[in-house]
């Protein structure tokens, strides 16, 4: 985190109201405290509210102050999306963002919401924002085993460690279902949809589980030391590798270790670079190495840094061939550290 | 069950998990919190106030002695069952009033003595075996197995408890989370413990209606243990990540028939070291070590498997597949965590 500089503002305080679905209440619980701050005298504007037709939520937004959304024209439509150069325009000292990992239209200054907010942060305003679990970038996978859905807009979870606070709105699957049930969450048909997937009772027990558990883990998080530990990623063109970065960084970070990919530089080409482009926008740092012998390449590499766990994605599935495969080369190689072979997720 | 005289608290809880399916065993859910004045009884009290709003038959079987002003506003809303002296509960009231739902703020006073039972909490399996569903609050500072740590962290004392297995017999539980000044550990303790009770329930679900659920959200790890392998570093590596992940910790060996009484006393040996470090300990059975490791490790949704790396060399190599390299080909959906020897 960085050091405020003489005249500078310090940077704003992030609060992350965490859910597990739609309707659990994080939107209306955001607004409560962001109307107890207006009572404390606190300049509070709603930077970017969602009301998805719901009464009581709405009416939590009495007496606060809206910075109009900004209209974005793509595609021959009108769009409407947060307008955080009014916002910053405005100042205030708090600013409530509904919907943290929401993808931008293209055409604004940003890609995404969550960079939205890190101006917002920048320029020293506090922010308030509302997000499911789900949307955690090193639970992606974990999450499309669970529900067989693919969720697309993530927010990587050094994003989320900034958070001065995470508070998890915690409701029973059986009372969502409730609300669901009387059209308090979406509208009818919708919530006949939503019903038959995302909304299976054991789905959202299961996601509720893992909301609970990564609650814990945040507050743990702030106290974990760096263990000493060092893990390589084998990075390399095979498209499991985005599942194998976010699940050995989830390792990393929960172990406290450092956490490095690394190509050894082949025929990939332009899939290589963008899976360490991946790598690199989790925060992790990121080396081509050169060589033929890829295996040793690697692990010649691991030894020179000092390097405890080696993760690698599960060699595919062939039939009768002969030789060892890469994973095996370097199982065989690196005697004197751990191998980690990490399968694909699937949902059954 | 138990002829005459009173239950055990042992016995009760024996009765309580040990109904499967849920009978006619009344339902119960129990709002957690870690630190008092976050409007946990207000949450509770709110959700009694919506179910009478819906025509539920609602009463309120116990408040504590001193209430906030919002918490008094939903009360004189409800039908309150005054506590009898000493603040015991008046079971025999409730059970001849009979509602659908009891609602029990603080469940872990204790009863003068002469009451029905020593406990509050002991009370509502009562009402709970009479059919009737009870919703209730708690503090995590008084969950009995909890109680020395918590007490570290606050310094505070408590005398009553409830046994954490009465709450994680409940069929739903609510975390009411609170500011950031209370301590950290604690707000983590509340978390955790509701996670696992939502596990137990949702493996109880899955059972019952038959459905394989992929993905999950507890993470578990299978120690792979054999008489040779040096698993020093094994284990160790595993008591870490299992702290780190609040996984699940299991050791297992594949029973060979045939074995040498020296690797016999190495293996025992070796399991004892996995016991220390926490591991639960499982004896499989198999033709192939490969195929009874992954069938334990898919029904037990382990997702991390570990495993020393066999080391050959020559022609061996070459002809046979070394198991870790079967076991590897065939981990789909878990992480295989390979030992130098």
């Amino acid at each position: 985190m960085t050091e405020p500089v003489a005249g500078e503002r310090p940077r704003g305080k992030l609060k992350i109201y965490m859910g597990y679905a739609a309707g659990v209440g994080k939107t209306f619980q955001m607004l409560e405290d962001a109307q107890e701050l207006k009572a404390k005298g606190v300049d509070v504007v709603v930077g970017y509210f969602e009301p998805h037709g719901r009464k009581d939520t709405i009416a939590k937004t009495e007496g606060l102050e809206f910075v109009p959304r900004k209209k974005v024209e793509y595609r021959g439509a009108e769009f409407e999306e947060m307008d955080a150069e009014a916002i910053l325009a405005r100042h205030p000292q708090v600013a409530v963002v509904d919907e943290y990992p929401h993808t931008n239209v293209p055409g604004c200054a940003r890609a995404k919401r969550w960079e939205d907010v890190e101006a917002l942060l920048d320029a020293g305003i506090d922010v308030l924002t509302t997000m499911n679990i789900q949307h955690l970038e090193s639970l992606n996978d974990q999450v499309w085993q669970m529900t067989g859905i693919r969720v697309r807009e993530t927010i990587p979870d050094w994003v989320v460690q900034r958070a001065g606070e995470v508070v998890m709105i915690d409701l029973t699957p059986r009372a969502l279902l409730h609300r669901l049930e009387r059209g308090a969450i979406y509208g009818r048909e919708k919530a006949e949809r939503a019903a038959q997937n995302f909304f299976r009772e054991s789905t959202l027990a299961a996601l509720r589980e893992l909301a609970l558990r990564q609650a814990a883990h945040e507050v743990e998080q702030r106290a974990t030391a760096e263990s000493g530990d060092r893990i390589l990623i084998h990075v390399t063109d095979d498209p499991r590798s985005a599942m194998l970065i976010r699940r050995a960084k989830r390792v990393a970070d929960f172990l406290g270790a450092e956490c490095f990919a690394a190509v050894v530089e082949g025929a990939g080409g332009e899939a290589e670079e963008q899976h360490l482009n991946f790598a690199r926008n989790l925060h992790i740092e990121t080396r081509i190495l050169e060589g033929e012998d890829a295996a040793r390449v690697l692990v010649e590499f691991a030894r020179r840094n000092r390097i405890t766990q080696i993760f690698l994605a599960r060699p595919r599935e062939r039939g009768f061939r002969i030789g060892r495969n890469l994973a095996q080369q370097i199982v065989a190689l690196a005697t004197d550290m751990q191998v980690v072979i990490v399968s694909e997720r699937e949902p059954r | 069950m138990v002829s005459g005289g009173r239950k055990t608290p042992e016995e009760l809880l024996r009765e309580i998990e040990g109904e499967e399916p849920r009978g006619g065993r009344g339902y119960l859910k129990i709002f957690l919190g870690y630190a008092s004045g976050v409007g946990k009884s207000f949450r509770m009290l709110d959700e009694a106030r919506r179910r009478r709003e819906r025509g539920q038959d609602v009463v309120v079987g116990a408040v504590q002695p001193v209430a906030p002003a919002d918490v008094e506003a939903l009360l004189a809303k409800l039908e309150v069952i005054p506590l009898r002296e000493g603040n015991a509960i008046d079971v025999e009231r409730l059970l001849l009033r009979r509602p659908a739902v009891c609602f029990i703020d603080g469940l872990a006073y204790s009863n003068p003595p002469g009451s029905r039972h020593a406990t509050r909490w002991q009370d509502v399996t009562d009402l709970l075996q009479a059919g009737i569903k009870v919703v209730a609050s708690i503090n995590v500072q008084y969950v009995e197995e909890l109680r020395a740590e918590v007490e570290s962290i606050t310094g505070k004392r408590v005398s009553d408890t409830v046994p954490i297995a009465f709450l994680q017999s409940a069929d739903e539980i609510e975390v009411v989370d609170a500011p950031p000044e209370t301590p950290t550990r604690l707000r983590e303790i509340a978390l955790l413990l509701a996670a696992d009770v939502v596990d137990r329930q949702l493996q109880r679900y899955l059972e019952t209606h038959g459905i394989q659920q992929g993905g999950v959200a507890h993470e578990r790890i299978l120690l792979c243990v054999t008489p040779r392998s040096n698993i020093r570093a094994m284990i160790e590596t595993g008591r870490i990540v299992a702290e780190k992940f609040h996984a699940e910790l299991i050791a297992a060996y594949v029973d060979q028939p045939d074995v040498p009484e020296a690797d016999r006393s190495a293996l025992a040996e070796k399991l004892d070291q996995a016991r220390a470090a926490g591991a639960s300990v499982e004896e499989l059975h198999g033709s192939d070590p490969v195929d009874a490791i992954l069938e334990f490790a898919r029904r037990r949704g382990i997702t991390q498997l570990f495993i020393g790396h066999t080391q050959r060399s020559g022609l061996a190599a070459r002809w046979r597949r070394a198991p870790v390299d079967r076991l590897i080909e065939r981990s789909r959906g878990m992480d295989v965590r390979i030992f130098p020897q």
